[in-house]
């Protein structure tokens, strides 16, 4: 497995003073950042791999901040992604989930920003389940907040790891053709990809069946494939996303029997994309549903980076936002 | 008895008539009883002279599908406040939409409120009587005794009838009683869990969109029920380019049917959402800019008939939510003409084909003498300055909730005085 480059850094510890001041009070959506924003974050990214890979993983630039992690959907791995990048900065950080909040007794989500606002957090990590509910609750509360997935909208901190594992592995992101596959309609994952990759000149491809494509989908994408060879053809990088189970059983597909047949990855459909093609996915993975498990766990699996990556991008979003606060 | 009044020196524009000249109207007993074109009209000694300085005189304005708290949601809106903003935006009728708590299915309802209206209101509130049984969309209501007790017309409010059999149950028995059926035109199991009009504004929010199929589908089947029912059957709030078609083409074999449109759809379009902005949130989606000049050559060829404000109150603590989660509806009695006015304004939609949506055609179609200025006819009426620029502010608004589209808006036409019966019921102050 390709190892993450780490070109930006000579020291073991990373030096967010390497960078100039970012002007982006929250991370709301990847469209809110211009280009040279999105490279920003990718080299500080890379510059925090380091941290977690040495023996003491502490970088403590954050120390003395509150960090919250409100997360009104459960998200294992987001979640504890953004916690260890939290701690690994020094930050004090807060697990709140939605079972043991006020939300459950009724409270609004405006009501829940003002309880917080009032606990003097410098940032808030907010996962929910209805698109814009991230940003009706940063017009709320005066400290940064970060966008863990809101709905069927962003996962800004996604894309942008996901970024930084292309780039790790090709050495470059621009040119590139990005073949995304799976339940697009219903993917957040997509929209934030498709808006970073559009910005740094991707090719970008989506592939799924018809009733899985949302409208518009062609003015987002540079293609739109529904046959998975077509689209994998030459493709650099091939990013499968995870089917909801409840959209199977003749819901959206008949079964996911047919579902893996001509949409599920496996390594005579792999074999249209270029032969030093990289395979992503967000996770978690359904392994005999969208994707073969050989190839999940294959050489050209690059899942496992990507977690690593994650834990990177979001100590440098963390990192970037609160000195941007600071100032204000 | 109150005194005559006599209001001179204005522009008369009568869509009922055509007419549009100077003159003066005379008001005698809540009653418009002489007009006079260019020539003085004969003036009671103890009338009380209104000079309109050249200010616009029109039938005040009809509007046909407004949502009240009351009775059930008194914090929203009550009767009294909704009149209050009536009056100020120079409607002088409403028709009240049953969805109340209770509903408006049973006569004894449509008695109080007629009642209670006319100790509270400052305009005339003309209640409608739901379709169906707690507008559950199963059972009619009794169609006879809710027209006895004063309801205008039958309709299930924001409701829409799913089975086709049902419907033209209703249309069938409706048209013994000539009344009209307001329905509220979506394919439920195709609106889904959508929240706005699908498209790639929809898909670039990450939010569940609404297809125009899902209004056209049952418009369709609803223009063909009415066919062969007789019915005098009026589309509530059609959205979208398809539909206008629709309407124009079964208009050509069919006089009985109508069609209106919320002045949300005619003034604003899906971009209007910007970042989730929960006011834009509708009942009938904001469509595409297309949709929009569709709808406004709709308007000007007839394909729609009525411009209503769609008023629907909503408390802030269920419009400051997530997008998916808010209520739907805005507020409009008070904004709905200066919002109209800018289709004239901006050369879309001539005067008279506007001022004859919001007057006379919501008069023909729910059978009303008002919405004219003719000898005889109830004496409701508006001066408004076609040019007054404003701006909305909801803190200047009167309706109890705040909940308005238009917050911010820049509009030109302001109603300087509202007569209800020939009652000042206001009088726009600087």
């Amino acid at each position: 497995m390709a190892q993450a480059r780490a070109s930006k850094t000579t020291s073991s510890a990373a030096s967010s003073g390497d960078f100039p001041p970012f002007s982006q009070r929250h991370l709301l959506s990847i469209a809110d950042l211009k280009q040279h924003e999105i490279v920003d974050l990718l080299d500080r990214a890379e510059a925090m791999v380091p941290v977690s890979r040495q023996e003491r993983k502490s970088h403590p630039t954050l120390s003395g901040k509150t960090q919250i992690n409100l997360f009104f959907e459960p998200s294992t791995r987001t979640q504890g992604s953004f916690e260890i990048a939290g701690k690994r900065l020094g930050a004090l950080v807060m697990n709140m989930s939605v079972k043991t909040s006020s939300v459950s007794k009724g409270e609004t989500l405006v009501d829940t920003a003002a309880t917080l606002n009032a606990m003097r957090p410098d940032v808030i990590v907010v996962r929910h389940s209805a698109a814009g509910a991230v940003e009706l609750l940063s017009q709320k509360v005066g400290c940064a907040v970060i966008n863990a997935g809101d709905g069927a909208h962003e996962h800004p901190t996604q894309a942008l790891l996901d970024a930084l594992t292309i780039r790790n592995h090709k050495g470059r992101i621009s040119g590139l053709t990005v073949a995304i596959c799976g339940d697009i309609a219903n993917s957040r994952v997509v929209r934030s990809n498709l808006l970073l990759l559009g910005a740094l000149n991707v090719r970008t491809r989506v592939i799924a069946p018809r009733n899985l494509l949302p409208a518009g989908i062609e003015h987002l994408a540079t293609e739109v494939f529904t046959d998975m060879r077509e689209g994998l053809r030459d493709a650099d990088v091939v990013m499968m996303l995870r089917l909801q189970h409840e959209r199977a059983n003749g819901r959206m597909i008949p079964s996911v029997r047919e579902y893996y047949r001509f949409y599920g990855l496996d390594a005579e459909k792999l074999s249209f994309a270029k032969p030093d093609a990289i395979v992503m996915h967000p996770g978690p993975m359904n392994r005999g549903v969208e994707i073969d498990p050989a190839i999940a766990d294959g050489p050209a699996s690059v899942i496992t980076d990507q977690v690593e990556m994650g834990v990177a991008v979001r100590m440098a979003v963390l990192d970037a936002l609160l000195p941007a606060r600071n100032e204000i | 008895m109150t005194r005559p009044l006599l209001i001179e020196n204005a522009r008369i524009i009568d869509p009922a008539s055509g007419t549009d000249a100077k003159g003066a109207v005379l008001v005698e007993n809540g009653l418009i009883s002489d007009i006079a074109l260019g020539a003085p009209v004969g003036v009671p000694e103890d009338a009380e002279v209104v000079n309109a300085n050249g200010l616009i005189l029109a039938p005040g304005l009809i509007d046909m599908r407004v949502f009240t708290g009351e009775p059930g949601k008194e914090y929203r809106e009550t009767l009294a406040s909704a009149g209050e903003a009536a009056a100020a935006g120079g409607v002088t009728s409403f028709v009240m939409m049953p969805d109340t708590s209770p509903v408006v299915d049973d006569g004894a309802l449509v008695d109080f409120l007629i009642r209670r209206a006319k100790a509270t209101s400052k305009v005339n509130v003309l209640p409608s009587g739901a379709i169906t049984k707690g507008l559950a969309g199963q059972e009619i209501t009794e169609f006879g005794l809710l027209q006895e007790a004063g309801a205008v017309c039958l309709t299930d409010g924001r409701h829409s009838i799913q089975s086709s059999a049902l419907l033209r149950t209703v249309m069938s028995y409706a048209a013994n009683y000539g009344m009209t059926v307001i329905h509220h035109v979506s394919d439920q199991s195709l609106t889904g869990d959508g929240v706005m009009n699908e498209g790639l504004f929809a898909t670039i929010l990450g939010l569940k969109g609404i297809p125009r199929e899902a209004e056209t589908i049952p418009l369709a089947r609803d223009l063909q029920l009415a066919a062969l029912t007789g019915a005098k059957y009026h589309a509530a709030q059609i959205s979208c380019a398809a539909s206008v078609d629709l309407m124009a083409a079964a208009k050509k074999r069919n006089a009985s049917i109508t069609s209106g449109i919320s002045i949300n759809n005619l003034a604003l379009n899906e971009n209007d959402i910007g970042r989730y902005r929960t006011f834009f949130k509708l009942g009938t989606p904001l469509r595409s800019e297309d949709d929009r000049q569709a709808v406004i050559e709709g308007l000007r060829s007839g394909a729609i008939d009525t411009i209503h404000s769609d008023h629907d109150p909503q408390d802030t603590e269920v419009k400051r939510q997530p997008f998916a989660e808010a209520s739907d509806g805005a507020i409009g009695l008070e904004t709905l003409l200066a919002a109209a006015l800018r289709l004239h304004h901006s050369g879309d939609v001539d005067l008279m084909t506007i001022l004859r949506a919001m007057t006379s055609r919501p008069a023909e179609i729910l059978g009303l003498s008002s919405g004219r200025i003719a000898k005889g006819a109830p004496a409701d009426l508006i001066l408004f300055d076609l040019d007054y620029p404003w701006q909305v502010s909801e803190r200047d608004l009167r309706s109890r909730s705040r909940n308005t589209s238009f917050e911010g808006a820049r509009l030109a036409g302001k109603v300087m005085r509202t007569i209800v019966g020939g009652e000042t019921v206001h009088v726009h102050i600087e």
